[in-house]
């Protein structure tokens, strides 16, 4: 097997990663605990309502500090460009099993942005409407009003972030060679070539 | 308080199954406060703590007869004094005894997410079962009234029992008992209503002409009702003018939850179902060069 690989992901870019992961898991759960009668079941993960009613903030934070340093690294690939209209247009066909019609992308197709930014804006509102109704440190230095603007707002988010972080894990699954990009670092030539055409030309030229 | 095994439970929080519902009729309870009965003793306050075991931190004098001068998880009741002047130049000392108004609809129970934190039992009542309480603040949020409140001591949340201990066996409430003036009526909603409406066109015949019976329908009608003199501006003595659950803890708690469910497992599902159409996206041309 003399398949050449290039590196996607470096060591602290992948570690950044999986910490997001790990955290974003069990906030979400004990979150979801909080939502819905049917899912609070999932609050007996971290020990019980009162065991997940305390961890939940602590975790959220840690979630959103955690994926600031991905942000970070990652935000300017992720700026959106003219060609990512023409990819979104296609779209349709892509998921028809149709790749034909798409434009080449860089080192992020649309979709892969359009993810990226929905955790960064989701993460930043539950951030802030969690921090008006945190109780007991904070929730008493709001007005009862505004709380529950923010539990209304904080659920949104999460849900919009929920449904994001499933097409983020799905797109993971259904592009066959991608998973190793985050587990291993590295992927195929023809996984680059095949998928992201101009990152994959960027690294020739860089190299 | 805890459950009462001997009553049924007409809605539980954050639960989806019918609660108890076996036993045949149990009356709806009611107390009634007299707004113009009330001296401002504070004996309601005293039996309040004395039955339910609480002591409240000596606090400071904030100018007004208000001691304390809010409800805390220890206080849940206290008497509440207003200067107004309902007409110009003609000033009253009006005061309410605050506290749970027991909502037929309760926007509490709505927001928690605890199972069985809170009950609303047959006879009306509205109680936190402290043992199921989580601590998220969540029913100080969805009640209208402004009255739950979360205690420092082990983070749970407390308000009126309307001592349901003591009325689930045949007496009063402990603020009831101990009123020196009659001031706080108890007894079923009906003879509430009918006693509270009498009052109100007593008080009319007397110069209050909107004298009234606050039982407000936005929550479907309250378990704690007063006789106003000015029903017609509940406001004057820090009552809301028409109190109903927010609109967006009712959308908080109402569509989002069926619709955000539907929208995480219908992108499982859409994932799931695509993948078995579509299948994945291959490296084919790995297979070659790797050959």
């Amino acid at each position: 097997m003399a398949t050449k690989m290039l590196q996607r992901y470096n060591e602290r870019e992948r570690l950044n990663h999986w910490m997001v992961v790990l955290l974003f898991a069990l906030a979400a759960l004990s979150g979801l605990a909080f939502f819905h009668p049917s899912l609070y079941f999932l609050s007996n993960l971290l020990g019980g309502g009162v065991w997940a009613r305390i961890l939940h903030p602590f975790l959220g934070v840690a979630v959103a500090l955690s994926f600031l340093g991905l942000f970070l690294r990652l935000w300017k690939d992720n700026a959106v460009t003219a060609q990512d209209k023409l990819w979104a247009e296609h779209m349709g066909d892509m998921m028809r099993g149709d790749k034909s019609a798409m434009p080449p992308v860089g080192k992020y197709n649309y979709g892969q942005k359009m993810v990226f930014w929905i955790t960064a804006s989701s993460l930043l509102v539950l951030m802030l409407t969690g921090l008006v109704f945190w109780s007991p440190w904070f929730a008493p230095y709001f007005g009862i009003a505004l709380q529950r603007v923010a539990v209304l707002l904080h659920s949104v988010a999460a849900v919009a972030l929920v449904v994001g972080i499933i097409v983020h894990v799905y797109a993971a699954i259904w592009v066959k060679g991608t998973m190793r990009a985050m587990t291993r670092g590295t992927v195929t030539e023809s996984w680059a070539k095949a998928n992201h055409p101009l990152w994959h030309q960027e690294m020739h030229k860089r190299s | 308080m805890a459950s009462m095994q001997s009553q049924d439970v007409l809605a539980r929080s954050a639960t989806t199954t019918p609660s108890t519902q076996v036993r045949s009729a149990v009356a709806q309870v009611a107390k009634l406060i007299d707004e113009s009965k009330c001296i401002g003793c504070k004996a309601c306050q005293v039996a309040c703590m004395t039955w339910n075991d609480l002591r409240d931190d000596v606090g400071t004098n904030t100018g007004v007869y208000d001691n304390p001068s809010d409800l805390t998880a220890n206080s849940w009741t206290v008497m509440r004094f207003y200067e107004v002047e309902p007409k110009p130049g003609n000033l009253e000392w009006l005061i309410r005894k605050d506290g749970c108004m027991h909502c037929d609809d309760p926007g509490c129970l709505k927001s928690c997410p605890a199972p069985g934190a809170i009950v609303k039992h047959a006879n009306g009542i509205v109680d936190f079962q402290s043992e199921h309480c989580i601590g998220c603040g969540y029913c100080v949020k969805g009640c209208p009234f402004n009255v739950p409140r979360i205690s420092a001591a082990d983070s749970k949340a407390y308000k009126c029992t309307l001592c349901a201990d003591r009325v689930g066996v045949g007496l009063e409430p402990a603020c009831v008992k101990t009123c020196p003036t009659g001031a706080i009526g108890f007894g079923t909603k009906d003879d509430m209503v009918a006693y509270g409406e009498k009052r109100a066109t007593e008080l009319r015949d007397r110069g209050f002409d909107k004298a009234g019976l606050y039982n407000p329908q936005g929550v479907g009608g309250t378990h704690v009702m007063y006789v106003l003199k000015h029903a017609d501006q509940p406001d004057l003595v820090g009552l809301p003018n028409d109190p109903s659950i927010s609109p967006l803890v009712s959308l908080w708690k109402g569509l989002a939850k069926p619709l955000a469910l539907a929208a995480m497992a219908g992108a499982v599902l859409a994932g799931f179902f695509h993948y078995m159409k579509v299948g994945p996206v291959e490296d084919k041309s790995d297979e070659k060069e790797g050959a």
